[in-house]
C-alpha cells in the first residue's frame, strides 16, 4: 500500500525543505559533527544505556557481568538435552574440522580449512548460506586507495567507533587484512561495483575518515556469500554440508580440549555426534533474541546459539553489554518493519529529518551516537513522525539521491531497497522512508586473539560471535570484513591444529553436567533451555490449543 | 500474463483497500481467508504470507529465512479464486489476499555440475561444457513469468547462448537463488545455478582487476605500514583520542581526485 494521507501531509513538509537542503549539499555545508562532549552526552538515549534493561548473570566465567535480560536469560538455560542421554561412544561422523554456521565467516573458514589439507564437515542451522552475511547491505571496508588511505586511518576510524576500548591486536589485523580479502573476493568472481579500468567505486559510512566503502549495489552480502558458496560447494569432495543442523552443544575430551559437538537434525528430531579434532564456532549473532523488545534487521536464525555454546564450555564474554542498534531500519509498513536500511543511502547524501523535515543531526554520526539521537528527537524533542500504526519515525531523504546523481540513481544504487518497496506501492526515488533504530549486530561476544584460538584449546571461533574487535560500537562496513578476514584465519588455524596438536582422548559433556550444577548452588530454577535454534512466532492461542504438544523451549 | 504484470494487478487491488486499510488497522483487525495448501485459516489482513502462516500456528523450519527478501528460503507460488493464473511471490515479502490459496516451494531439486573455477576460461563454452541443457531451452517465457525478482531469465538465457556473459550477469545480478524459474522450464535447465556461474566468471575474469587495490595491498605486505601502525597501537588512549580528532576527513562531496594534506 502506498503512504497513506495521513503521512502525505508530512512528506510535504520534507519536499519543502528539499530545495534548501539540497544547496547546502551543494556548496559543501554539512550539519555540524558532536563533539566527544556531544557525544557521550548523546548515548544517554542509546538502549544500551539504559540499567533497567539488563542484569547481573550469576553463573559461568563472567559471573556479576551486566548485560542484557534477554542474554542472561539464554545463559543461566539448561542444555537441550540430559548428557546422561548421550552415547559418547557412538560416534556418527569423524572429521578434521568441524565448523559450526553455514554464514560468510563459516565458509570463508570453510575454505581455508579444505586448502590447508583438512577434511571438513560444515553444520548449519538452516539452508547453507541462511545468515546475516546474506543480508549485509552498506559494504565492505578497506584502505584499498594509497593516495589517499591506508591502514592506518582505518585503525583509527575502527578505534574511535569502538570507544577506544577495542582489542587491538585484532583491528591490527582487521585493516591490514582488508585489501587482500577483497583481492581474494575478485578472484572468487564477486561483482563489485566499480568503473570499466577496475578502479572501485567507495563511499563514506558513519565514523570513516576516507571514502573507503566498498560494495555491491546494495546486495553487496549476498553477492559475496553466494560466490563463497558456489566454490564450496565445488569442493564438496572435502568439505560436507550438514544443513538443518544446529550444534546444541560442544563435546570436550579428557585433556579439556574441544573435540567435536553434538547436533541435532531439525527434520527427524534426531541428535548425532560429530567428533572433530578442531571446531570452529561461527554461529553469528543474535538480533532474534528482541533485546528490549525491538525489532530486528536480523537473519531468522540469529538466536545467539554460539554464546551459549561457548559459554558452557567456559570461554569468556567481551563486550557483550553493547549491541548495536542500527539507526535506519524501517518502521513503516508494517509488513517490512524492522527491514535494514543500508547506511549508503545517508553515505550517498540522503538528509535524515524529523516530522517538520529539518535536520538535526549529522547523518554519518557512529551509528550508537545517530541511534541516540533518532531516539531522543523521537521521545525527548517529540519530533518524531507518527507512523498510521502508532509508532514514530524519522525519514530518510532517499529522493535526494537522484536529483545529485540524476535520475535513475536510486534504482541503480539501491536496486534490492527499491525492489522492496516498490512492491508495497512506494517508489523510493519520489518519496522518502521511515525509520527508527533497530537490533542490528552483536558488537561482543565470546574472546578470541587475533590467531581466532579460544581459552578451550582446539576450539576456534570467528565472525560475530565473538567480541574484542570493535569494542563498544561497530562501524559500518567492518562486519563484513571481520566474519571473512577472521573466517578465512579461523580456517586455516584449525587445519594446522588438527594435523600439529590434537590430541585424542574420550569425549566427554562433564562440563555441561558442571554448569548444570552451577545452576542449581546459584538457585537458578528455571525451565529455560539454551541454545534457542528459532524463535518463536506461534500464534500463542494456537499453541494453547496444542493439547498435546510438549515444548522444549521455542521448539515443539 | 507476465510476472511484473501480476505484480501490477495485486498493486492496483491493493490501492483499492488503501482507504480501509487504515479502519482495519484501527479496529485491530479484519480477518480474511486464505488457503495453505488447501487448508482454510482467517488471518488478519495486511499481514505477509509468512505472518500469516505464522499467525495461523505453523512452526518454520523450511522457507523462511532472512526475513527481508534477499536470501530466496520462502518462494511461494499461489492462485486466486476463478483465475487460471499461476502468481509468485517470497512469503517474507507478498501481502496476504483474501481467498489466496498457496503453498511454499522451499526446495527444489536441480542439476548443478562441479567445476574448477580457477581453471575455468572466460568463454561462453565453459558455460555450455558444463550446461549443455542450456541449448533445450525453448524460449517459452516461463522462467521470466514466475521470477519474483523480476528478472528476464529466458533473456539472460538467449544471451549466454549468443556468448555475452557481461550482459548476462548484468541482467541477472540481484538473482536470489529461490530455484522458482528451475521448477517451471520445460527444458529442465538449472537456470539459477547457471547464472550464479555467468556472475562468478564475469566477476572474476572479465571485469577489469583494480590494480589500486593490488598496490594497496602490495604496499602491506611489504611492511610499509608496519611502524606507523605499531606506534598507533603502543600509544595511550589519551593520544589515541587526539589523533582521532584531529584525523583529516575526506569531504562528503570530495571527488577521485581528492588529494589529504598528509599521508601515513
Amino acid at each position: 500500500m502506498p503512504y497513506p494521507e495521513e503521512l502525505k501531509k508530512f512528506i510535504r513538509k520534507v519536499e519543502k525543505t528539499r530545495p534548501g537542503r539540497i544547496e547546502k549539499r551543494k556548496r559543501g555545508e554539512e550539519f555540524p559533527f558532536m563533539s566527544a562532549e556531544e557525544r557521550e552526552e548523546m548515548l544517554k538515549y542509546h538502549p544500551d544505556y539504559k540499567e533497567e534493561g539488563r542484569r547481573e548473570i550469576k553463573i559461568g566465567p563472567n559471573k556479576g557481568y551486566r548485560i542484557a535480560h534477554e542474554f542472561v536469560d539464554l545463559l543461566e538455560a539448561k542444555s537441550r538435552v540430559d548428557p546422561d542421554a548421550v552415547d559418547l561412544s557412538q560416534v556418527d561422523a569423524v572429521t578434521d574440522v568441524l565448523i559450526i554456521g553455514g554464514g560468510g565467516a563459516g565458509t570463508a573458514a570453510a575454505l581455508l580449512a579444505q586448502e590447508n589439507g583438512a577434511k571438513v564437515i560444515l553444520a548449519t542451522k538452516l539452508r547453507h548460506g541462511d545468515a546475516n552475511t546474506m543480508m549485509a547491505e552498506g559494504g565492505i571496508q578497506a584502505a584499498s586507495k594509497g593516495w589517499k588511505d591506508s591502514p592506518y586511518f582505518h585503525y583509527l576510524d575502527v578505534m574511535g567507533g569502538g570507544h577506544f576500548k577495542n582489542d587491538p591486536e585484532l583491528v591490527y589485523t582487521l585493516v591490514t587484512e582488508a585489501p587482500d580479502l577483497l583481492r581474494w573476493f575478485e578472484s572468487l568472481g564477486v561483482m563489485f561495483s566499480k568503473s570499466p579500468d577496475g578502479r572501485l567505486e567507495t563511499m563514506h559510512g558513519g565514523g570513516t575518515s576516507r571514502k573507503r566503502l566498498h560494495s555491491c549495489a546494495d546486495i553487496t552480502g549476498a553477492d559475496v556469500m553466494r560466490a563463497l558458496r558456489d566454490e564450496a560447494r565445488n569442493r564438496s569432495q572435502d568439505i560436507k554440508v550438514l544443513e538443518f543442523s544446529p550444534a546444541v552443544e560442544l563435546i570436550l575430551n579428557e585433556h579439556g580440549d574441544c573435540a567435536g559437538a553434538l547436533l541435532y537434525n531439525m527434520d527427524t528430531e534426531e541428535y548425532f555426534i560429530v567428533k572433530a579434532k578442531a571446531t570452529i564456532l561461527a554461529t553469528g549473532g543474535c538480533g532474534r533474541l528482541h533485546v528490549q523488545g525491538f525489532p530486528t534487521t536480523n537473519h531468522y536464525g540469529a538466536t545467539a546459539d554460539g554464546i551459549a555454546l561457548g559459554y558452557r564450555a567456559g570461554v569468556k564474554l567481551k563486550f557483550l553489554h553493547t549491541i548495536q542498534y542500527h539507526p535506519t531500519c524501517a518502521i513503516f509498513p508494517e509488513q517490512i518493519e524492522g527491514l535494514l536500511i543500508t547506511e549508503r543511502f545517508r553515505g550517498a547524501g540522503a538528509d535524515v529529518l524529523n516530522v517538520d523535515g529539518e535536520k538535526f543531526v549529522n547523518e554519518r554520526e557512529p551509528r550508537d551516537v545517530e541511534s541516540g539521537a533518532y531516539v531522543k528527537e523521537c521521545l525527548v524533542r517529540g519530533k518524531g513522525v507518527p507512523t498510521p500504526t502508532g509508532k514514530l519515525g524519522i525519514w530518510v531523504d532517499s529522493p535526494m539521491i537522484d536529483i545529485i546523481y540524476g535520475e535513475g540513481a536510486v534504482k541503480r544504487l539501491f536496486i534490492g531497497k527499491w525492489k522492496i518497496y516498490d512492491r508495497q506501492g512506494i517508489d523510493i526515488s519520489k518519496d522518502p522512508m521511515l525509520v527508527y533504530p533497530g537490533l542490528h549486530y552483536q558488537n561482543g561476544g565470546l574472546e578470541n586473539n587475533a590467531n581466532c584460538e579460544t581459552s578451550v584449546p582446539g576450539l576456534f571461533i570467528a565472525g560475530e560471535v565473538t567480541g574484542g574487535l570493535h569494542g563498544e560500537n561497530r562501524l559500518m562496513g567492518n562486519s563484513m570484513l571481520d566474519v571473512h578476514v577472521f573466517g578465512r584465519i579461523a580456517g586455516e588455524n584449525a587445519a594446522l591444529y588438527a594435523k600439529e596438536k590434537a590430541r585424542e582422548a574420550k569425549l566427554t559433556l562433564d562440563h555441561v553436567r558442571v554448569y548444570h550444577k552451577e545452576m542449581e548452588e546459584a538457585g537458578i530454577v528455571t525451565d529455560r533451555v539454551a541454545p534457542m535454534l528459532l524463535p518463536d512466532y506461534t500464534n500463542p492461542e494456537v499453541r494453547k490449543r496444542q493439547l498435546t504438544a510438549h515444548y522444549v523451549g521455542t521448539l515443539r | 500474463m507476465s510476472g511484473a504484470d501480476s505484480e501490477k494487478e495485486a498493486k492496483s487491488s491493493a490501492e483499492g483497500t488503501a482507504i480501509e486499510e487504515k479502519v482495519a488497522l484501527e479496529v485491530v483487525e479484519k480477518k480474511i481467508p486464505v488457503y495453505v495448501m488447501g487448508r482454510r485459516y482467517e488471518v488478519p489482513e495486511g499481514l505477509t504470507i509468512m505472518k500469516a502462516m505464522e499467525y495461523a500456528g505453523y512452526k518454520f523450519i523450511r522457507g523462511c529465512g532472512c526475513r527481508g527478501g534477499v536470501c530466496g528460503a520462502c518462494a511461494t507460488v499461489y492462485r486466486k479464486p476463478g483465475d487460471y493464473h499461476l502468481y509468485v511471490g517470497l512469503a517474507c515479502q507478498t501481502v496476504v489476499e483474501p481467498d489466496m490459496y498457496l503453498t511454499q516451494i522451499p526446495f527444489y531439486p536441480a542439476n548443478r555440475a562441479s567445476y574448477n573455477f580457477e581453471e575455468l576460461k572466460p568463454a561462453p563454452e565453459e558455460i555450455f561444457k558444463l550446461y549443455p541443457e542450456i541449448f533445450r531451452c525453448v524460449a517459452c517465457n516461463a522462467c521470466t513469468k514466475v521470477c519474483p525478482m523480476k528478472i528476464p531469465v529466458m533473456d539472460v538465457i538467449s544471451y549466454l547462448k549468443q556468448g555475452n556473459i557481461s550482459k548476462a550477469a548484468e541482467l541477472a545480478y540481484d538473482c536470489i537463488q529461490c530455484g522458482l524459474c528451475t521448477s517451471r522450464c520445460m527444458g529442465e535447465l538449472p537456470q539459477y545455478h547457471i547464472i550464479q556461474l555467468t556472475k562468478r566468471i564475469y566477476g572474476a575474469k572479465i571485469a577489469s582487476r583494480s590494480q589500486h587495490l593490488r598496490e594497496a595491498d602490495e604496499a602491506i605486505k611489504s611492511g610499509s605500514y608496519e611502524e606507523p601502525l605499531r606506534e598507533l597501537m603502543s600509544i595511550d588512549e589519551k593520544e589515541l583520542r587526539k589523533l582521532y580528532r584531529e584525523r583529516e576527513m575526506e569531504p562528503w562531496e570530495a571527488g577521485e581526485d581528492w588529494r589529504p594534506k598528509e599521508t601515513v
